[in-house]
């Protein structure tokens, strides 16, 4: 990127690609995003605030939200040792594990949740060990949280991992050399500037699973203040026609998502100012 | 979202755990994948064809299940087709350009991704839905958007919306303006420019996320099912017939068509994998 404001100016196209792309942008995303904050100033403040705050919806979201923390949570341990894995060892079929963490990406919602419910219903492949210790996941608030898992593993392995494999060796060695021994260098010089990383994949994971649909509603159950998710209850406000209702749900869950956005944006310009770049 | 990059080798030199901690790490890496990846993904092939090949045959030529073949492959191309067009304009704009905003334009172009796609659904709803904004005008003069093909091509464009624009911007930046300039200056109009020039240098980019956006489009479920009603043979995309088979307790079928998108999935990795490889080896501008 060398070329100096002036001299980019000389290709031509910008006003056609920049109209398309604006004019784009506004029918498919724009205008019907701002139709949703439309619909929500139909309603007063008391209604949006009786919406939000009566015992359903508050249950739907505290399970969405609370639930998706606790899965990104695991993921983030999880992502961490699996990161760890990929990039420090050789094993068999190292490589092949590496593609494997991209399946929740690749795996359409609705299937991976049909899969996940029959994996552990109760005469599933592991829902069934799991019946005999007592423990029923399919149709729980745990299906919930497994399915939270499953789609955010790759979110945490991903952003960690190009990290840890440009993680300079010799800071490593300075430390070693130093007289750190290997407990303290990995826990003290790694993990520490891996922080970044893992918190930007936390809160995508997090994300993720708060707005997730298809692959938690088969494993969840579905019961109203016990195992619906927000998501769930917006449609379920859609087919009563209590269109104001699922906006208003709908309107705290993107604030909420729009907030986490955010906080990414602001954690990976911290990382840019923390890690000189080599 | 996976950004393509060079796997450095690991390396066993002496500043490494002891034998017994790595063994249990890679044990925990692995069961981890295998109980929560690799199982849900062998349940779908192993009960589609939990009834024998017969069966999974059968269930795949049903009347609804080829409609829903031919709706999503519709639904698809279109999307893929005008997300495409748009992606290359907002790259060519964004990475060829200098203007004030541009960084709130990729934040704007990437919303879709953090929207829950029940939300992509909903906004569409709002707007065209009897209830909608513009429903009852539509009603009036019968058009169909909602519970019809152009509802379900709408949230599909929604949701896949970033995926080819996010793939060229890093790529198309890169490379500079320096080839096209050239180009230009030696007397090439601006699309044979973009056509000899640009095109050549960003084809695996571009193929990179046109089958990304394709992956999504093809698999979309939470957007599509909220506006797409559920018509039988009418406006069922696969996705949407997997989970109405799967309610109704007709698990080879639903599970038939749950392992075709399945495959796509694991067609879609095989490529992004080597699709990677050559976006590695590619990431300088060619000479000639």
């Amino acid at each position: 990127m060398n070329g100096s404001a002036a001299r980019r100016s000389t290709l031509p196209g910008f006003g056609l690609t920049m109209g398309l792309t604006l004019t784009w942008l506004s029918v498919i995303i724009l205008i019907p995003l701002a139709g949703l904050f439309l619909k929500t100033f139909e309603l007063s403040l008391d209604q949006f605030w009786a919406i939000v705050t009566s015992r359903r919806t508050l249950s739907a979201l505290k399970i969405s939200f609370g639930l998706s923390f606790a899965a990104a949570l695991v993921n983030l341990v999880m992502g961490t040792i699996i990161v760890w894995a990929l990039v420090r060892y050789r094993f068999p079929g190292r490589r092949l594990f590496d593609a494997i963490v991209d399946i929740p990406f690749a795996l359409p919602t609705a299937v991976a949740g049909v899969a996940l419910t029959q994996l552990f219903a109760q005469k599933g492949w592991l829902g069934a060990p799991l019946a005999e210790l007592g423990i029923k996941v399919a149709f729980t608030p745990i299906g919930i949280f497994v399915a939270m898992i499953f789609i955010g593993i790759p979110f945490v392995v991903r952003t960690v991992q190009p990290v840890l494999i440009d993680l300079d060796v010799e800071i490593e060695e300075a430390a070693a050399s130093l007289g750190a021994n290997r407990w303290h260098t990995v826990f003290r010089v790694i993990l520490p500037s891996l922080i970044p990383a893992l918190l930007t994949g936390f809160a995508l994971a997090f994300a993720r699973a708060v707005g997730e649909y298809g692959s938690v509603i088969f494993i969840a159950g579905n019961l109203p203040n016990v195992s619906e998710i927000a998501p769930l209850l917006i449609v379920i406000r859609l087919s009563e026609f209590r269109y104001a209702d699922a906006t208003a749900i709908a309107v705290v869950m993107l604030v909420a998502s729009f907030l986490i956005i955010f906080a990414v944006n602001r954690l990976q310009r911290w990382a840019q100012t923390r890690i000189p770049a080599h | 979202m996976s950004q393509p990059q060079a796997w450095s080798v690991p390396r066993d030199n002496v500043h490494t755990e002891p034998g017994l901690i790595r063994f249990v790490i890679v044990a925990i890496a692995v069961l981890f994948l295998t109980v929560f990846v690799v199982l849900p993904l062998v349940v779908v092939f192993a009960q589609a064809f939990s009834k024998g090949v017969g069966a999974y045959f059968s269930a795949l030529s049903d009347p609804e299940a080829l409609s829903a073949i031919r709706l999503t492959l519709l639904v698809a191309a279109i999307s893929v087709g005008l997300n495409l067009v748009f992606g290359v304009a907002a790259a060519w704009a964004i990475a060829k350009f200098e203007f004030t905003g541009k960084t709130f334009l990729i934040t704007l172009i990437d919303l879709p991704f953090s929207v829950s796609p029940v939300i992509s659904g909903l906004v569409f709803v709002l707007l065209f839905g009897a209830q909608g904004f513009w429903g009852p005008w539509l009603q009036a003069h019968n058009i169909h958007v909602l519970f019809a093909v152009p509802g379900i091509v709408l949230a599909t464009i929604f949701v896949t919306f970033p995926f080819v624009a996010r793939s060229l911007i890093p790529l198309m930046q890169e490379q500079g303006t320096q080839e096209e300039e050239a180009a230009i200056s030696l007397g090439a109009s601006g699309l044979q420019t973009f056509f000899r020039v640009t095109l050549p240098n960003i084809k695996w980019g571009l193929l990179y996320g046109v089958l990304l956006c394709n992956a999504r489009a093809m698999g979309e479920f939470g957007a599509v099912s909220v506006v797409s009603g559920h018509i039988r043979g009418e406006t069922n995309t696969m996705p949407l017939l997997v989970e109405i088979l799967y309610n109704e307790y007709q698990f080879v079928s639903s599970f038939a068509i749950a392992s075709l998108l399945a495959m796509l999935a694991l067609i879609t990795l095989v490529v992004k994998t080597v699709l990677e490889r050559r976006l590695d080896e590619g990431q300088i501008p060619r000479d000639d």
